[in-house]
Parts: structure tokens; sequence; C-alpha cells
């Protein structure tokens, strides 16, 4: 499947340094998406997801230390790139869309003003063609021309049109492959719905790569091709949608799957799963699996060393020393 | 109906509003005229002891001025809010506190840094008077034991807590007063699915324990489907449909109703992203359209719901207003 992917990360780390030791947000994380798949990268706070996709893109913050076999987007090789040639690929090659539109807009400038001016750092093209370009993702993105929405500010938009905005934004230098973090956490349901529908749709029609990142598994199970499930800064699983929210092997996806209330499922008003416990420190190296003291599955080999990711097919991985389908059933 | 615990003596709603409006005063540009912002336009519900009534909407539809008014920190313009049969217009703050506390979304900031959680949580009996330092501290600590926070945290700080023992602290310090009715606005939102369903288990045990009357405020419709029994939607102010949880998610009626349950997205994989059709205009709240305001984002909209406002009707399945189900 190697041969093929269009993003390859291999054995990323990342670290910073703390008072007490070294922080470890992220332990060799390895995925390969083929072109015009979604992978979605789902975890709880502190999993490292964030991080992942923030050292990929080369934006973590100054204290953090960064290495990897491999970091390679399309035919670029990340790791041998330099701060400026890093800066020439986002937002032309790769971008990003995050959870808050208010605060990644610039509240001082007009929407047409602050899209424009990506196109023109990215593409040789006059202010007049910019904005008529923006002008018509704006259209592409659900917002009607007749508005007059580049004239107005952020401030002046709804949460959902903000979010348009940074999608048609993101867009408009037709970038090959999109990380998205939670872009839809912040807004309404129906809201959200009509968002992720833009955006699927436009992924699909220009072929974009996707990297979506959420906690949320009911909008994971509807966008995403592939999954990767993080805890304490690693894969503990990965695989298709399907094996992964169907068949999962890891007892702490199905712990989390047991957590979410499921209409038709779940009875209403009837306790709910739950995972007692909270995620390990991350500081210095784990004794174990990270998982060990919250799994009712445990036992003292747990403790004893990290589990290595157990290959159960093409793109499907646990981290977990049971074999499959041991811990339950073939349900 | 979905009451699995005996009927309380009274069938006298525990809570209720008549008729209730808020408006606000809201200046539009710097030389702007002041216009009336009207939050809630002319909302009645009642409550009754031990449901849990869900509050629906997008943002901006009330929902949040509606609690505030329930727990009366707003007066309301105009209507009456009524506590176990008497209004609440003049009581006392002690008094009205005594019957209805808040547990809010984010643990992070409704709790303050610098006291401890035995501080926190028995500020209510110190406020109130409620026995000497002795009683309160036997007082705190069966609480905090009801909510699942251990002895040893009686001096710990905030900071010292994850964000489900914090909300467990708030959910402590709304009960210690033995209140009849809690009103949880956002109380899982910003917390992990894993810590979102043991305080969603706390909830409702509670509630089975000590009686309890919820109103909850979610923006998380499965959560709502799972705890509420009853269930009120609001729009642009107004309920448009509110009723028995398990009718109101089997058969919505009104459109705005069915397009918010289609959007919610449970886990199942190749069910695709639901397609929502309610445009992108978004509601100005300081000039609701003519007629029924969820008129302009309807999809089924009649020639008549440009012109007149659809009046509220009351059937076996609940309240509905909407000219579709006009008879």
């Amino acid at each position: 499947m190697a041969h093929e992917s269009f993003v390859s990360v291999q054995d990323l780390n990342i670290a910073f340094d703390v008072p007490g030791g070294a922080l470890q947000a992220v332990r060799n994380v390895s995925f390969d998406i083929a072109k015009g798949q979604t992978l979605c990268i789902v975890g709880e706070s502190g999993s490292g997801k964030s991080m992942t996709a923030l050292g990929l893109m080369g934006l973590l913050p100054s204290n953090a230390r960064r290495s990897a076999q491999r970091l390679k987007v399309g035919e670029h090789d990340l790791l041998g790139l330099d701060r400026r040639q890093m800066s020439d690929l986002l937002g032309s090659e790769m971008a990003m869309i995050f959870q808050e539109p208010m605060t990644s807009l610039n509240p001082c400038y007009t929407v047409g003003n602050q899209m424009a001016e990506t196109l023109v750092r990215h593409r040789a093209v006059t202010w007049r063609s910019a904005l008529g370009t923006a002008r018509d993702w704006l259209e592409r993105v659900g917002i009607p021309p007749s508005a007059g929405r580049l004239d107005q500010y952020p401030h002046q938009l709804s949460g959902g049109l903000r979010q348009r905005v940074m999608i048609a934004m993101m867009l408009m230098c037709e970038p090959k492959l999109i990380i998205a973090d939670e872009p839809t956490t912040a807004l309404d349901v129906t809201i959200q719905a009509q968002i992720l529908h833009v955006l699927a749709g436009l992924q699909r029609e220009l072929g974009i790569t996707m990297i979506f990142i959420t906690h949320d598994l009911g909008v994971v199970s509807r966008i995403a091709d592939q999954i990767a499930v993080m805890y304490a800064g690693q894969i503990v699983e990965i695989g298709s949608t399907r094996e992964v929210l169907l068949d999962s092997q890891h007892p702490y996806t199905r712990g989390l799957l047991d957590c979410v209330p499921a209409p038709g499922k779940t009875k209403p008003g009837a306790h709910l799963g739950t995972i007692p416990g909270t995620i390990p420190s991350l500081i210095g190296k784990l004794d174990g699996c990270g998982f060990a003291p919250r799994c009712s599955y445990a036992t003292p080999t747990c403790r004893a060393g990290i589990p290595v990711l157990q290959d159960l097919g093409p793109g499907r991985q646990v981290r977990c020393l049971f074999k499959p389908d041991t811990l339950w059933g073939a349900a | 109906m979905s009451v699995p615990y005996q009927q309380p003596d009274t069938m006298r709603p525990v809570l209720e509003l008549q008729n209730v409006t808020r408006s606000f005063a809201v200046k539009s540009g710097f030389f702007g005229a002041t216009k009336q912002l009207q939050a809630v336009r002319g909302v009645s519900l009642s409550i009754q002891r031990g449901d849990v009534l869900a509050l629906v909407g997008e943002s901006g539809c009330g929902k949040t001025t509606l609690a505030k008014m329930l727990m009366g920190v707003l007066a309301p313009s105009e209507g009456e809010i009524l506590y176990d049969g008497t209004p609440i217009a003049g009581r006392p703050i002690a008094e009205r506190s005594r019957y209805i506390q808040a547990v809010f979304q984010d643990p992070y900031s409704s709790l303050n840094p610098r006291k401890t959680i035995g501080s926190i949580v028995s500020l209510p009996l110190r406020v109130h008077r409620q026995g000497d330092s002795a009683a309160i501290r036997a007082e705190t600590l069966r609480i905090m034991d009801l909510v699942g926070l251990p002895a040893r945290f009686f001096d710990s700080f905030p900071n010292q807590l994850s964000g489900g023992q914090r909300q467990r602290v708030a959910i402590a310090r709304a009960l210690i007063l033995r209140p009849e009715i809690v009103i949880c606005d956002e109380p899982t939102s910003a917390l992990d699915v894993s810590v979102q369903s043991q305080i969603l288990n706390l909830l409702m045990d509670l509630r089975r324990e000590l009686n309890l009357t919820y109103v909850l405020i979610s923006h998380n419709l499965s959560v709502i489907e799972h705890m509420a029994t009853q269930v009120a939607v609001m729009y642009l102010g107004r309920i448009v449909e509110s009723g028995d949880s398990a009718t109101v998610f089997a058969t919505p009626r009104h459109p705005y109703t069915q397009a918010l349950l289609a959007s919610v997205m449970s886990p199942d994989p190749g069910a695709g992203i639901p397609k929502i059709d309610l445009g992108v205009s978004f509601p100005n709240a300081l000039a609701p359209p003519l007629g029924c305001a969820f008129h302009p984002r309807c999809s089924r909209a009649l020639s008549q719901c440009s012109q007149i406002a659809p009046t509220p009707r009351n059937d076996r399945q609940g309240l509905i207003e909407c000219h579709l189900h006009a008879t």
C-alpha cells in the first residue's frame, strides 16, 4: 500500500522539554493515506492527535522537538525542508482548518481582503482577479454572491458562515492535503451537517486527501475511510472505518464506543459504559501498555513492556498484547 | 411515560412559565437607534417533579436566556415564573437558590481556583448559615461522597483535579442545599466522551436517589435522547414543538425539529452525512421574519407561512406551532 500512498508518516515523535523531563506528546506514530482518502484521528484530549497534525504541518511550538523516519506529502519530503520552503507549501499544497474560525480569521480585515491575500501570496495573480476567485469560492461553499460577504468583517458573520469562509479560503489555492482539526465541534448540529457536506463534496470533486481530527465518533463514522485511534501519544488501533468501528480489537476503542449514547442501541436512561481512571503522565517513558491501568482486561504482562503494533491485515494494526478476538467473541 | 419511580403526591408542576417574554435593548452601531431584541417571546412551559426537560435549539435561540430566567438571574420582561405554584418575582434570592441550582458547562472556569474543594462545595451552606462548622464539614463530606469525590480532595484545589472531577465538584455544590430543580447547561460539552458518560450516569443516579428535576440544555441530541423525559424545541425565542421525549424523537412534527434530528450523526459507518435542507441564511433576532419565524429556512413553507404567525396547538402528542399541523 506504500507505493500508492499520498501521505506517508513513519515513526513520528514529538517531545517537549518540561520541568521533570521530556514530555512525549507523540510516540512512533506511523500511517499512510492514499490519494483522495480521509484518515480520521480519534482520541481524548491529551492523546496527541492535534500534535500529530501540527507536527506534520511543521507548526509546532518552538520548544517542541520533532523527529521522524519519513514525513512525505505527495512528492515533498517534509523532513528536508527549511522554514521558507515549508511556508511555500503551507496554504498552497497543504492547508489546515482549525476548530474556532473566529480566532483564525483576522478581525481587522474584511473577508475578501483575507481571502485574496492567500491567493496573491501563493499564486501569481492580481488583487482584482484574486477577489473574483474569492467570490467564486464563496459560492462553491454555499454562500450566495449577492450577500456582499466579501466586504464584511468576520464579526458580522455567524459561526457557520465563518467556517464556510475558512473552508473557501483553504480550498482556494487548491491544496492536495487538508488537515481539519475539529472543524465542526464549535458549531450547531444542523450547521455541522451542512459544513461536512460542503467539505466532503469538494474533497471528492477535487480529489483532496484529508486528515480529520475529532473526538466525535458519530462524525468519524460518516466521513472517514480510515481511522486511527490514539491514546497517550500512540496509535493503539488503525484500520478501515468499518474494521475499527464494527470489529474493534483494542479495549480502548471498545470502551470509547460504549461511552457514547447511540439512539437505537443504548436504552434511554440506562447506564452508559465508562472508562475509569485518567490518561497516564506523558513525561518520561511509558512502562508497559499506556492503557493498562484503565483496562479491565489487563494482566501483569501488560505492564511489563509496551505492546508492539500487531499486523492484522493491510493497513490494519492494533497495539495490544492479546490476540484479536480473544477478548470478546466475534460478535 | 418514562418515569421509573413513585409518583409524587401532587400533580402541581414544580416549575411553570406563563407567557414569558424577555427583551434586551440593543444599540445598532455607534449612532444607531436602540432596538428591542426579543430573546424569548411568549414561552409557556410546565415541568413536573422528577422530569428531565431538555431545551433544544441552535445557538441564539434563547435557551440560555430562558435558563437564566428560571434561575432568577434575569427577570422576565413580561409573564410570570412559578416555583411550585407560587410566583418567584419579588421573592428573596436566598429562598430561590434553595429551590433551584445550576451546573454549568465549563468546570475550568466555574470553580474559584484559589479556594479548596471543601470550601467551594460548602459555600452555599455557609451563606445560608446551615449549622455549625462541624455539621457543615460532615454534610460537605457526605455530598462529596454522593457524587463520587474521595474525602482526600477536601483540601485540594481545582487545578489538582481532572475535568470530570471538577464537574463532580460543580454538581456537589449545586446539590448541597438539596434543591428541587437543577439546571444543567451543557454539563458535559467540555468533557471527553469517556468522562461524559460517567457524569451522565451520575446525573441519572442522583435524579433517582434525590427525586430531582432537571432542566437540561445541550446541543448533543444523542445525550438528550438518552437523558430527557420531555423535550422543548426552541426557534428564535419561541417553543415550536414540545412533548414526551420518546414521542418527539420518534415522530418529530415541526420541520425544524425534523431537520435537527436528521442532523444527528450516531456512529454508523456507511450511513453518510445527512443532507440538511435549511439554507445558509441565519435568522436575525433583531428583526424576526414576519409570519412564522422559521419560514425563510423551511423547505415545506406554505403561502400563509410568510404572512400569519402560526398559533400553538396542544394535542395528545404535545405542543406544536406550525401551519402544516393546524387543524
